[in-house]
């Protein structure tokens, strides 16, 4: 089965997101840059799949060059192919990236398009669902255990503590969450095959979208220092207290 | 889909008054009130209008037929009787007629939306920024071609246009935008962190009428495609109560050590009603199931109380656990970073700390 996975550059954030000043930005002076989790595990995913039922991985971006990066971690971790869809260093919309996508598609013979849930950055929790009516094809999201055959598949997820499980046929959408798999860690072999790959690029034109961004804030926790009720086993009493005063024991 | 008047055109009195907010609302699966996530989305509809809810009525709510009986539901059926309406503040309610939607299925409760939100001239469609309300507004939004925005704290109309706070990074990050659409979707946060939804909005032009909501049982017109993915149900694993509605979470961090020092944890959690939740390293070490994991790329919760043991507070913890009511730190550095977010700690191993409170709990039982 050829299936293609889609990630997207995103800062690497540590203890503490700071912003540019215009605020319309991650500062990214000192950080690097990676993929979110989900998407991670799409990548980890797909060569799964393909390790059981043979075809090929293809991984793509929409971003600025630099996001060839991005194409190269997942090459390394076993994806054959790779695909930049290029812009111009603008953020793309979700409605611009899903035509994108699905255009790539279009062109592509994929049997299974995989994707993040939702983006670490945007979170807009929608890209996935655009691509597959673009496509007519079924899709199912936030999924956290995949079995597929090649005719068909089932994605199950979990809601409020009952396991759902949806039944699509091929070609299908599928968005996946942290804890679908492990992923594995790149090999060596793998980095330098990533490294010489070709990466097949298109530009894509920036688009006017409904929902625009005006600006980026950091929201204003209220940062109370705890009151420490003790050290040890000494403070079980008046945690026992706290617990009674908020009605919890 | 909805006209909109040019600018200017009309007075802002009549403007005002032409505008409804349609609200899906996702019930409980086992007592059948409608979920705090969509009360919360329901509230922040309000503040754009008057509201109409719709609800899919399979499980609790239809039990008995009493719906399709006609007069038991519209003095009173089962949902009335929970105080749902109400609490929603809607002034029509759209039941979905459960045999024309057995079941979760995402594309025909879009479907259903892309109807009600013609027939009702909404001018925002809003829903829970749950999985499931976020699917939906997602695939409404495919449907129709229009923008949807996740994870709104706040919105406010601006002429024909909507301005909005909505999440990025899960909640680290707060996106002032504008949504210039012919009708805005909109999902609500679960949680918020800190900037929660100000009191007034939620209760700004909440609908008082004595009347109550008018009634509507809708029968949707389906194509069988709308129905083609369907979520077939099973118990999950742990089964039980779920972490995202959970009252009280005793969470577990790498300071717990293994999978085999989760025992204390699990008892204190049944002793106070609640459930265990972990943090990244806990499910990438292999300790705990994936599904138990708090924060950013695992569940957000909401909680009364949030017992953190040897968790030290990274952000990406802080997004899943920033809506809980109170917490509480146990926790051997007092320079850890939860100590900033918790109201109360205890400084002590967690080995030692979480067994005695079960004990002194125990004893006054
Ligand atoms: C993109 C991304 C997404 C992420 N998503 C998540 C997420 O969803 N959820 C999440 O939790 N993390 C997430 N993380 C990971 C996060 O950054 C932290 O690495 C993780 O939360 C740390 O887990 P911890 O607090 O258990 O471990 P540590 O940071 O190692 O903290 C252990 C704490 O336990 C205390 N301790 C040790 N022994 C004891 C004892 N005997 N008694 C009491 N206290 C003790 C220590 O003082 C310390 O404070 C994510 C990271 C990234 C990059
Ligand atoms: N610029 C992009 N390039 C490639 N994939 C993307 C891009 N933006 C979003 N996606 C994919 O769509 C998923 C959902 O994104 P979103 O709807 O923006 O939250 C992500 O997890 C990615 O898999």
């Amino acid at each position: 089965m050829d299936i293609l996975v889609c990630v997207k550059r995103v800062p690497t954030v540590g203890g503490k997101i700071t912003l540019t000043e215009d605020g319309q930005d991650v500062d990214t002076r000192m950080s690097g840059f990676t993929v979110s989790p989900h998407e991670e595990c799409a990548v980890e995913e797909a060569v799964q799949i393909t390790e059981r039922l043979g075809g090929t991985v293809s991984v793509l971006t929409l971003g600025a060059e630099v996001a060839i990066e991005q194409l190269r971690d997942a090459l390394a971790l076993g994806a054959g192919r790779a695909v930049l869809l290029e812009t111009d260093g603008r953020e793309y919309g979700p409605i611009a990236t899903a035509e994108a996508i699905a255009a790539e598609v279009r062109s592509g013979g994929y049997g299974l398009v995989l994707l993040g849930n939702e983006a670490s950055d945007t979170g807009d929790y929608q890209v996935g669902i655009r691509v597959a009516h673009l496509l007519g094809w079924p899709v199912a999201t936030g999924i956290k255990k995949l079995g597929i055959t090649p005719t068909s598949l089932a994605a199950s997820r979990e809601y409020r503590g009952v396991e759902e499980t949806f039944t699509l046929p091929l070609p299908a959408v599928v968005t996946v969450k942290e804890g679908i798999n492990l992923p594995r860690y790149p090999s060596l072999p793998g980095r330098l095959r990533a490294k010489r790959a070709a990466v097949e690029r298109t530009e894509v034109e920036w688009q006017a979208e409904g929902l625009r961004k005006e600006r980026l804030r950091v929201p204003e926790t209220i940062k109370h220092q705890a009151e420490v009720l003790g050290n040890g086993v000494d403070a079980v009493p008046d945690l026992v207290r706290v617990l009674d005063e908020l009605g919890i024991a | 889909m909805t006209v909109l008047t040019p600018e200017g055109t009309t007075p802002p009195n009549s403007s005002a008054a032409s505008r409804r907010a349609l609200v899906l609302i996702e019930l409980d699966g086992s007592s059948g009130e409608p979920i705090d996530a969509s009360l919360r989305a329901a509230g922040l509809a309000r503040s754009l209008g008057p509201v109409s809810a719709v609800v899919f009525g399979d499980g609790a709510v239809f039990e008995g037929g009493a719906v399709l009986e006609g007069g038991a539901v519209l003095e009173g059926g089962p949902v009335f009787e929970s105080g749902a309406p109400s609490g929603l503040g809607a002034t029509d309610v759209y039941l979905v007629e459960p045999s024309s939607v057995e079941g979760y299925a995402p594309v025909a409760w879009a479907r259903v939306l892309v109807g009600l939100m013609a027939e009702t001239g909404a001018s925002a469609v809003l829903a829970a920024g749950t999985d499931r309300g976020n699917e939906v507004m997602a695939h409404l939004g495919a449907i129709t071609g229009l923008p949807m925005a996740a994870n709104c704290v706040t919105v406010s109309q601006e002429g024909p246009a909507h301005r909005l706070v909505r999440q990025r990074w899960a909640g680290l990050l707060l996106e002032d935008a504008v949504l210039e659409a012919p009708v805005a979707l909109l999902t609500v946060a679960s949680d918020a962190i800190a900037e929660s939804v100000p009191a007034g909005t939620l209760s700004a032009t909440a609908d008082t009428s004595s009347a109550g909501p008018t009634v509507h049982v809708h029968k949707p017109d389906l194509a069988e495609a709308d129905l083609a993915v369907r979520a077939a149900e099973s118990a999950a694993g742990a089964g039980g109560v779920s972490l995202a509605s959970a009252r009280v979470v005793v969470g577990g961090g790498r300071g717990v050590g293994g999978p085999d020092g989760f025992a204390p944890l699990e008892e204190l959690a049944s002793l106070l009603g609640g459930v265990v939740g972990v943090s990244r390293v806990v499910t990438s070490e292999g300790w705990r199931p994936h599904r138990q994991q708090v924060g950013q790329t695992g569940t957000k919760i909401t909680p009364e109380l949030y017992l953190a043991c040897g968790i030290s507070g990274a952000i990406q913890h802080i997004a899943g656990c920033a809506g809980a009511k109170h917490i509480i730190a146990i926790n051997t550095d007092p320079g850890a970073p939860i100590l900033a977010h918790a109201d109360y700690a205890v400084i002590g191993d967690l080995h030692q700390v979480v067994p005695a409170l079960v004990a002194a709990l125990r004893d006054r039982s």
